[in-house]
């Protein structure tokens, strides 16, 4: 396909994008949200490698500390409030499996043919690559993404208020 | 490391995640979809960062900047989740239909004509 063989690089991030695609096929089958939930830890943890792989220091510990410390946290406190059904695949799943697969395998399978065809001749160059750890990100960031920054504190602070309202109890 | 390797793994991760918002029933488990192709967005930016060599790291910085709009997202989510349970004791979404164009009681007597 290309001049450069298989690297230790390819190996590692070939078997963690499997872990991470076996667990993420787990968590849409999973029948228990629960257990769906916990896949969703592999699955975000195999991604973690897959950035360290790719040089990229800092969203890799974001990744560990936001998805896996709290999105997944709040994910299994959101099960456990709404009282999820538990071990009952027609309750978890609508009838409508047969079309979701269909249009899930279009969908993989059409970005699979085009990025294979659009960058069959990409290489990453993991060892000269401007690695992005803490140093490097909070440059970018500070230096060149000030403003986007502040919108996101904003946007956060909306959704924290925002959350705090739909979940407040109305007196009756 | 090849770019396409990355870039695969990041497709299928989508395809998993249209299949899983669309097949899911229970709330909470569609939120969990929606944050699998958020992942595949992300590790996009992230190959795409490593193969320019970057330095401004928009990629990365994107990223991080998709992580805080999914944390956004999951909050107000289940909020809103967390609510209509309050209100109508039922997660699953196709039973959430106070606002959608029909009338529940005629589709129910229309199907009652087909059976019947």
């Amino acid at each position: 396909m290309t001049r450069h063989g298989v690297t230790v690089a390819d190996v590692v991030f070939g078997l963690l994008g499997v872990v991470c695609l076996a667990s993420a096929l787990l968590v849409v089958t999973a029948r228990n949200v629960i257990h769906a939930a916990l896949w969703l830890v592999a699955c975000f943890g195999a991604l973690a490698g897959c950035y360290l792989v790719l040089t990229a220091e800092f969203v890799a510990w974001v990744q560990v500390l936001i998805y896996i410390g709290a999105i997944v946290v709040l994910m299994l406190f959101g099960a456990m409030l709404t009282r999820a059904p538990i071990g009952r695949l027609q309750e978890l799943d609508s009838h409508n499996r047969p079309v979701a697969a269909v249009a899930g395998l279009a969908a993989g399978g059409t970005l699979c043919a085009l990025v294979v065809s659009a960058f069959k001749d990409g290489y990453v160059d993991v060892h000269h690559a401007a690695v992005g750890d803490g140093k490097a990100v909070g440059t970018a960031i500070f230096r060149f993404f000030v403003l986007p920054f502040e919108l996101a504190s904003v946007l956060l602070l909306a959704a924290l208020v925002g959350a705090i309202v739909l979940s407040r109890r109305t007196a009756h | 490391m090849h770019l396409s390797l990355a870039l695969v793994v990041s497709a299928l991760l989508f395809g998993i995640g249209v299949y899983g918002v669309l097949a899911r029933r229970n709330a909470v488990a569609v939120l969990m979809a929606v944050e699998l192709m958020l992942n595949a967005g992300n590790l996009d930016l992230v190959a795409f960062d490593a193969w320019w060599r970057d330095t401004m790291h928009a990629g990365q910085v994107f990223a991080l900047f998709v992580v805080v709009i999914a944390a956004a997202e999951v909050g107000v989510g289940l909020a809103i989740v967390l609510a209509v349970f309050r209100l109508q004791d039922t997660a699953a979404i196709d039973e959430v239909t106070s606002l959608a164009d029909r009338d529940p009681r005629v589709l129910a007597d229309a199907a009652a004509e087909v059976d019947g």
